[in-house]
């Protein structure tokens, strides 16, 4: 079947199966590997992407859905060679250790963020609720998106 | 996985693609729990049939006396409903606690009923709020109380292969009504409920006018817990009628020994501390 979705901002068109997911069209047709598989049944968000602006686990998710949307993932963020906002201030709070969980809490970071520019404490964890980390402890990750919030307030 | 994935215009469409391939082809909404059935070899169909693009099935509306939502509708968007919130609170509530925001996001509330697990969030708090489900089939729409969607612990006696939910419903509490959602899991998200209690409650002159209390996972369905509500309803709400009520609850229920969600005795006891909760609360809440 043929998959159309706007990409990252481009028009990407390719052949895929039926059954596969948005994951394995992503990392094996298409090549882009900053969207991880961790759990495999949409328990842990390293796979989350946006599709039209939410976030959703990419490896249960039918890669048909996806047909006609716009959908964003980690290698998207960065703009020209410049990190986002969010991933600059993940490296300056040391929100990512092994980082295998990082593209995905980022995804759901820029999610929230999209729409909720100024969130308290409570709804940045409510909004990474759906990604688990198993080396932070969390803490520099709470801390990096309230920064990215309010350095992206200053640029505003 | 898969053979074939279609996008069908209108419930009829859906329905003939259905017809068209014989027990092969089944319905699929947001997929969050048939894309790991079918991994599993739970689920034989290989056509599937997604309804999520039919115009016309994503609203959540107030009409003619119901609260109807749209077999299109997403957790996340009932949890964030102001209408749902204001009328039939323990609905969001439910919703909200399901997954993470991921699942919630793609998972639709029709879905958790048509997979029939006893502990879904979402179909306790419909047991509570009395829903009906619209079904389509080939022989027209037509709508049937919840109850009658559950054959057994992940068996509903809808047939995606034939037949599809259009929508659910139930009517908004009154004035003077007011609902509750506890839960206990082991985290606060991406977890199992190893219980859940929906309840409804309304006061008039100081006494409980109605009384409904669901709960899950205790039985092989939703289970509603009719001794309970009997002994609570006609009577002042007062601490002492709701522990009572909280303890023939607790008595009637009858969850399993699990691996996954504790001893039986354990969730028991726990029926009665969840389901005391929930009333105080939702007395609380309905006091004038």
């Amino acid at each position: 079947m043929l998959l159309e979705m706007i990409l990252n901002g481009k028009s990407v068109s390719v052949e895929i199966e039926p059954g596969d997911l948005l994951v394995q069209v992503l990392r094996e047709r298409l090549g882009l590997i900053g969207t991880k598989i961790a759990c495999g049944e949409g328990e842990c968000g390293a796979c989350t992407v946006l599709v039209d602006g939410v976030a959703v686990t990419s490896c249960i998710y039918p890669a048909m859905k996806a047909h006609g949307r716009r959908v964003e993932t980690i290698e998207g963020v960065a703009q020209d060679h410049e990190l986002h906002t969010i991933q600059q201030a993940f490296v300056d709070h040391a929100a990512s250790q092994c980082g295998y969980c990082t593209p995905g809490f980022i995804m759901s970071a820029k999610a929230l963020l999209d729409v909720n520019p100024q969130p308290t404490r409570d709804e940045i964890v409510a909004g990474i609720s759906g990604n688990l980390c198993r080396c932070t402890g969390y803490y520099q990750i709470v801390d990096a998106i309230e920064d990215a919030a309010r350095r992206m307030g200053e640029g505003r | 996985m898969w053979q074939n994935y279609l996008f069908p215009a209108t419930v009829q469409e859906a329905l003939e693609m259905l017809a068209a391939h014989g027990g092969q082809a089944r319905i699929i909404a947001g997929g969050t729990d048939l894309v790991l059935q079918s991994q599993r070899g739970q689920c034989a169909a290989t056509v599937m049939v997604d309804i999520t693009r039919i115009p016309g099935l994503d609203a959540i509306e107030e009409r003619d006396g119901y609260i109807t939502i749209g077999c299109q509708v997403t957790h996340a968007r009932i949890a964030a409903s102001p209408l749902i919130r204001q009328k039939a609170e323990v609905l969001a509530l439910a919703c909200g606690s399901v997954g993470g925001p991921q699942t919630r996001n793609v998972g639709t509330l029709v879905g958790n009923v048509v997979n029939a697990l006893p502990a879904a969030d979402g179909a306790v708090a419909l047991f509570a709020l009395e829903a009906e489900v619209e079904v389509a089939d080939a022989d027209g729409r037509r709508w049937l109380p919840i109850a009658e969607m559950y054959a057994g612990v992940g068996e509903c006696t809808i047939d995606p292969c034939v037949q599809m939910v259009a929508a659910v419903r139930f009517r908004p509490l009154s004035d003077g009504w007011a609902s509750a959602y506890q839960r206990l899991a082991n985290r606060k998200a991406l977890a199992l409920p190893i219980l859940n209690t929906a309840v409804v409650v309304g006061l008039e002159e100081g006494v409980c006018s109605e009384v409904r209390i669901a709960v899950g996972p205790v039985a092989p369905t939703p289970f509603r817990a009719r001794e309970a509500e009997a002994a609570l309803a006609g009577q002042p709400p007062t601490p002492e009628a709701v522990v009572r009520a909280a303890r023939l609850a607790a008595e009637a229920a009858n969850p399993r020994d699990s691996v996954l969600r504790g001893s039986r005795d354990y969730r028991k006891a726990m029926v009665e501390v969840l389901v005391r909760r929930a009333l105080t609360e939702a007395v609380t809440k309905a006091m004038p």
